[in-house]
């Protein structure tokens, strides 16, 4: 859930970024990290193992600028993608406000993305979120192609449902 | 869902008077409180040369998967935790089920005595986020983005 501070006038919102093992989340948010201005950045933080396979998570802050006077603050996560890490992708689903789910394009990975939307929707709904219900935008990111534009269509969502009070 | 976290001027400044008071009275060098989902609510101490978004971040990750160790076996959370090190430790406590509050301290205080300070220190901050989560509930006490147009989130991405 975002996190309004009236005090240092702050909008904190955590963006997880989803997806079958080996699809690019890890990617998108390097790609983020390595084009974004210093001031706007926080340090990334990965938490992989020793053959760079993301272990817990990768974790990136970023700040979008002020809208009325208040600073919009945005945690991106990713999650572990190989199937046997379930465990910690519930605990880094707690409390989300956005799912970027990145899927492989390979054709042989197919059933690797279904399965992962699957285990999205399961893991969405424990926290009371139906997957059906949400709102939705589609991107295709190789070479950094969109993901900017992914970023950005998300905190418009977030924004826009924020603003709905919901 | 988790309710919506807000935090206002009033409360923050007698959070922020509790964690330093508990950095005194423990001899700690910093003392900082995260929500669970690893968002900063305060910090207080030696944090200039800290890097504390990521500091908060790591602390909900390590909470996090501690307390899903302690499902595992039956337990409904680890409330504390203790990490030693060469020169500084952590002290990492969860208040009220809701908040984490993190103690770093070195030879010049012990975890005794920051185990004493923190249990006092968590009885007056569970009672300020109790009022907190109260006043959220009151009607009317609605995000401040009820009022932001479209345009207002256009303009945030027109650079």
């Amino acid at each position: 859930m975002s996190f309004i501070n009236y005090s240092s006038r702050e909008i904190n919102c955590k963006i997880v970024y989803y997806g079958p093992g080996l699809c690019g989340k890890t990617t998108n948010l390097q790609y983020i990290y390595a084009n974004t201005n210093q001031q706007a950045k926080g340090k990334m933080i990965s938490l992989a193992t020793e053959t760079e396979r993301t272990l817990f998570f990768d974790f990136l802050p970023l700040s979008l600028g002020e809208i009325r006077g208040f600073k919009t603050r945005f945690h991106l996560y990713t999650v572990p993608g190989q199937v046997f890490y379930d465990a910690s992708r519930k605990l880094i689903l707690k409390g989300v406000d956005g799912v970027v789910f990145v899927a492989d394009s390979q054709v042989e990975r197919t059933e690797a993305n279904v399965e992962s939307v699957e285990n999205l929707r399961t893991n969405l709904a424990e926290q009371g979120y139906d997957l059906d219900r949400i709102p939705s935008f589609e991107a295709v990111a190789p070479k950094g192609d969109g993901v900017y534009e992914t970023l950005k269509a998300i905190a418009k969502l977030i924004l826009t449902e924020l603003k709905k009070g919901t | 869902m988790q309710p919506q976290m807000v935090m206002y001027d009033e409360e923050f400044q007698q959070i922020s008077a509790v964690c330093e008071r508990l950095a005194r009275e423990a001899n700690a060098k910093i003392v900082f409180l995260v929500d669970k989902n690893g968002q900063l609510i305060a910090s207080v101490g030696a944090t200039e040369n800290l890097d504390t978004t990521s500091l908060a971040s790591l602390t909900a990750g390590n909470i996090a998967a501690t307390g899903g160790l302690a499902k595992l076996i039956g337990e409904k959370e680890f409330s504390i935790l203790f990490h030693e090190g060469e020169k500084d430790n952590l002290h990492i406590s969860i208040i009220g089920g809701r908040v984490i509050l993190v103690v770093i301290f070195d030879t010049r205080s012990s975890l005794g005595l920051v185990r004493l300070r923190v249990k006092k220190a968590s009885d007056e901050l569970n009672k300020i986020f109790d009022g907190l989560m109260k006043k959220v509930k009151v009607p009317g006490a609605g995000s401040p983005f009820a009022e932001i147009t479209d345009d207002d989130i256009d303009n945030l991405f027109s650079e």
